[in-house]
């Protein structure tokens, strides 16, 4: 009797172990997103100009160096902030100043932003400044998009391939 | 706060012990049952790697096929190796508590609780980047999430998120580098598991045959009733909206949607480094270690044997006695619990010639002092229901325990007191029993002091008690800090019993348990 009541319990044991493993490696369930919504990822990584121009060198300075470090241009590292403006349906949704990384701050700017916006037509238009002006935008990029819910849109970028990049 | 953690446990293992065998209460098991389930996860893995593709499309293929079109092996294998991961980190977690509450992580144990420390951060990796290489809606959200939350550290000279923004930026080698990831932690993870049971000896890394074939059969029958399946293929352009995720392995990943990067990982930094400083946070008073004399010290490797911590060894002799051996010390492992003392042949309190100096004895608590204490204790007792009784530091307080004609003893580990000093106690009348108690059965906070102590009382481990002593007059109830109200009715019943023998009745052992062990039930 006694051992009966041992290998009942024992199951019990089991059969709660098992139970408590099987449930919390499923549920409950994370709702990470609107599914009736839909995303537009902005997300790359793009090297601005450099904040000052390379400079010439005079006879003098030349001189005042050791032999081996004469390089005749002096061209700063630092990089410029980039400037992204991110427009939906003409209402500005992201307008940052994204330093450049580094210690010199002479690396490529990133930018990792996430925007749940609501499925349908929209008018998309992404703009991005990386010269030393302080005015306007060098790359832009404007296009009428139809989102379904769930969609994950991303906003990339290329310099060399022409700007903005929109992945379906 | 651990204290009332530690009598939870100690609930928790009576009820344990209602249902399981001696021996095979798996919340006495936990470190051997983490093993167990890793070498489970090991070997379904292996099966699992064999039919694995690494590619975009392939991975999550040949996932499916080992799920669906071969269930009845690759399916039953895959819901093992999810299924015995979890219940790895379930058993892990309660082990680095257990080991917390009972505060088995300070002096020399510190090291163990390091290297524990960190092979359960090397389980989350491993775990984590299993859950990435299936590519369904789970690893897509697990790889974004985590990629972004690494981007947020500033190492990674590109963004490691933008692999997985669109299925066009996607390459298989990102699959066989978490693959090799995924293989090589485990490794990793093995090889500090190993680390972790040196400085103990005789580790218990298998279950008992019972425990394994139960746990076993509970996995089977949670890998049919609920296979472990995909949630779907990755779409980099669709959102995973709506998740089952491992709660064992993300519990954390609904933060990362809610605070800030940098954050968490300040947060993780933070929680990392109290789980390795914890055995400097609490007070902890570690006293003086063994000490050989190496006069009285033969060399016959009894302490050696019976050190928990592998903190006595042998060494050829330094002095000019005519032994080969002679014993040495480690400092650093130490624990103080003296179970070496007991051990020793030498450490016998009937010696005249050269007093009582044992081979090995703890300075705290040497020899000579114990019979001292002993004796001037038992003088203010009377009658013939006089009980010695010996308590360790981590079972209930013996010194506040209510009843008559009992002299209450504290030693750091049952397993200190050598069996010839219960000889000494009874053949020579100082008191009528002797009763020992302790931490509860199997959860020794010394590992072996109650096995020791059991085995020699029971004449089957050396030194053996002397055939001369009544082993009736020997009581023992393992309470633990629980049992407190347990063991006064027991030491009750025992100097009632002891009462009868003195009138020439026969010796009671209706409710003795092993060798006279008074069971106790909390």
């Amino acid at each position: 009797m006694r051992k009966l009541k041992q290998v009942i319990l024992q199951v019990t044991v089991f059969a709660l172990f098992g139970a408590f493993v099987g449930v919390f490696a499923n549920y409950p369930e994370y709702r990470h997103h609107d599914p009736q919504m839909a995303l537009i990822k902005l997300n790359f990584s793009h090297a601005g100009e450099t904040k000052e121009e390379c400079r010439r060198l005079t006879q003098e300075e030349l001189e005042r160096l050791a032999p081996n470090m004469r390089r005749p241009l002096d061209c700063p590292r630092e990089r410029v902030p980039l400037l992204v403006e991110i427009r939906l349906d003409d209402a500005i949704i992201f307008n940052e100043s994204l330093p450049p990384s580094g210690l010199a701050r002479d690396g490529t700017s990133t930018v990792s932003r996430r925007f749940t916006v609501s499925p349908g037509r929209h008018v998309l238009q992404a703009l991005l400044r990386d010269s030393r002006g302080n005015t306007g935008f060098d790359y832009e990029r404007t296009a009428e998009i139809d989102l379904r819910p769930g969609q994950n849109f991303v906003i990339d970028f290329n310099g060399e391939a022409g700007g903005f990049i929109f992945l379906l | 706060m651990k204290k009332h953690l530690r009598k939870l446990f100690e609930r928790a293992d009576a009820v344990f012990d209602g249902a399981f065998p001696p021996g095979a209460n798996p919340m006495l098991q936990l470190g051997a049952m983490g093993w167990f389930f890793y070498w489970i996860v090991i070997a379904s893995g292996i099966y699992l790697y064999i039919f694995y593709d690494t590619g975009v499309t392939e991975a999550y293929e040949s996932v499916e096929y080992l799920t669906h079109t071969q269930w009845y092996a690759g399916g039953i294998m895959r819901s093992f190796h999810r299924y015995a991961s979890d219940a790895l980190v379930l058993v892990v977690l309660l082990h680095l508590l257990r080991e917390f509450v009972m505060d088995r992580l300070h002096g020399p144990r510190a090291f163990t609780w390091i290297v524990g420390v960190a092979v359960l951060g090397m389980l989350y990796a491993s775990g984590i980047t299993g859950y990435w290489i299936v590519w369904d809606k789970l690893a897509q959200y697990i790889a974004i999430a985590t990629s972004e939350w690494l981007d947020t550290l500033p190492l990674f000279a590109k963004s490691v998120a933008r692999n997985f923004l669109h299925d066009s930026t996607l390459s298989g080698r990102f699959f066989t580098l978490f693959v090799f990831i995924h293989i090589a932690v485990p490794l990793i993870m093995l090889l500090f598991m190993w680390i972790h049971i040196q400085r103990i000896t005789s580790p218990r890394v298998n279950p008992p045959r019972g425990l394994a074939t139960g746990t076993l059969a509970m996995l089977l029958a949670l890998s049919i009733a609920f296979p472990a399946e995909s949630q779907g293929p990755a779409v980099l352009s669709e959102v995973p909206a709506e998740i089952r995720l491992d709660w064992f392995y993300m519990f954390f990943y609904p933060l990362l949607d809610r605070y800030a990067g940098l954050l968490l990982w300040a947060a993780v930094f933070a929680l990392t480094l109290v789980l390795f400083a914890m055995p400097w946070l609490s007070r902890f008073k570690q006293a003086a270690v063994a000490q050989v004399d190496l006069d009285n010290c033969n060399g016959c490797g009894r302490c050696v044997q019976d050190c928990p911590y592998n903190a006595v060894n042998l060494q050829p002799r330094t002095d000019k006695l005519p032994y080969p051996q002679e014993a040495v010390v480690n400092p650093d492992l130490c624990t103080a619990c003296g179970i070496c003392m007991g051990a020793c042949p030498t450490a016998t309190p009937f010696r005249r010639r050269s007093g009582i100096i044992p081979g090995i004895e703890l300075p705290d608590l040497p020899a000579g002092l114990l019979k001292d204490k002993i004796t001037g204790a038992a003088g203010k007792l009377a009658g013939n229901d006089r009980v010695i009784l010996f308590g360790c530091e981590y079972g209930p307080d013996v010194t506040s325990l209510p009843g008559r004609n009992i002299a209450s003893l504290t030693i750091p580990c049952a397993g200190m007191l050598p069996p010839s000093f219960l000889d000494l106690i009874l053949s020579r009348g100082i008191a009528d029993g002797v009763f020992l108690t302790g931490c509860r059965e199997g959860g020794c906070f010394q590992r072996f002091g109650i096995d020791w102590t059991e085995q020699r009382i029971a004449r089957l481990r050396d030194p053996y008690l002397r055939d001369r002593v009544p082993a009736e007059r020997i009581g023992r109830c393992w309470a633990g800090v629980t049992g407190k109200t347990a063991l006064a009715g027991k030491l009750r019943s025992f100097q009632e019993k002891l009462k009868g023998l003195e009138n020439g009745l026969p010796a009671g052992s209706g409710e003795n348990g092993r060798n006279g062990t008074l069971k106790c039930a909390n």
